[in-house]
């Protein structure tokens, strides 16, 4: 059951990412781009994502998940260290090639040896970022 | 194009679906830094398989709609490898730092009405523009 609920969702967020074009880092940069040819495609794309997800999140109190368990709890609306740096390195990361982490899976298969690299740093990154993480505490003061 | 923005909210939608029904279905926020991440990290090891089935999905799924298009599909992404790996640690680090990209926190925050997801997209929006404007305009490196 969690298994098939996976891949649907898998396959629902692979194909959007693709016929919305945001596998294509013109269009992603494009957005960024405020002062060149601003394309405003990425705006319509989270858009459409947030009208059904806004509607999901409406339905779930007092209701439990298909395949069992509870509903992820709303976390405490803490604005750290670790959320305003995390999401400053990314985003820097984000204008430097125009790619996210969906988007460079859904990319894999025709984004050529650069998208390859990325993929590869992302995951290299991804497994430096719980130390580096403790380091971050640590220079904030909170460790 | 001019009908790009009309494919943007038809790819958003689906994207959007995706998110209901892992949310709906198996009670997962779906963020593609918390799903590929909790695989690298050893966290998600009690949900390994399902994140693994949804990772192949993400990837596989483009490859069955590409011969539907008669253009080329291109990511356009630029060959500079330096760039590429720079760009790839700092998109790995951060998101899990941050515990969410676009997905997790744009996505799926912002629709719940999440301070956190509304304050992170703030930031990585304005670290990208700034960055994207440093580099391409001043530096013209990218």
């Amino acid at each position: 059951m969690r298994i098939v609920i996976a891949l649907l969702a898998g396959a629902f967020f692979g194909a959007g990412l693709f016929v919305s074009g945001m596998t294509d880092t013109t269009k992603v940069q494009g957005w960024l781009d405020v002062f060149g040819n601003w394309d405003p495609t990425l705006a319509f794309v989270m858009g459409g994502a947030i009208i059904p997800m806004f509607i999901a999140w409406r339905l779930i109190p007092n209701r439990k998940p298909l395949a069992g368990g509870d509903f992820p709890s709303l976390p405490r609306p803490e604005l750290d260290h670790r959320l305003i740096v995390g999401s400053i390195l990314f985003g820097i990361g984000w204008g430097l090639a125009g790619l996210c982490p969906g988007p460079a899976m859904a990319s894999l298969s025709y984004g050529g040896t650069s998208g390859i690299v990325f993929l590869v740093a992302m995951i290299v990154g991804m497994g430096a970022a719980p130390q580096l993480g403790v380091k971050l505490d640590r220079l904030a003061g909170t460790a | 194009m001019e009908t790009d923005w009309i494919w943007g909210l038809v790819g958003g939608a689906l994207i959007g679906t995706g998110g209901v029904i892992y949310l709906l279905g198996n009670g997962r926020i779906m963020g593609a830094s918390g799903i590929l991440g909790g695989i690298v990290d050893g966290t998600g090891r009690s949900t390994m398989v399902e994140r693994i089935v949804f990772v192949l999905a993400v990837i596989l799924t483009p490859l069955l709609l590409m011969p539907l298009y008669a253009v080329e599909i291109s990511t356009h992404i630029t060959p500079n490898l330096a760039v590429v790996t720079a760009a790839g640690l700092l998109v790995g680090t951060g998101t899990r730092i941050a515990n969410g990209c676009t997905s997790g926190h744009g996505v799926c925050g912002i629709s719940r009405l999440s301070l956190r997801g509304i304050v992170a997209t703030v930031f990585y929006i304005l670290a990208g523009g700034i960055t994207l404007v440093l580099f391409r305009h001043i530096l013209g490196v990218i």
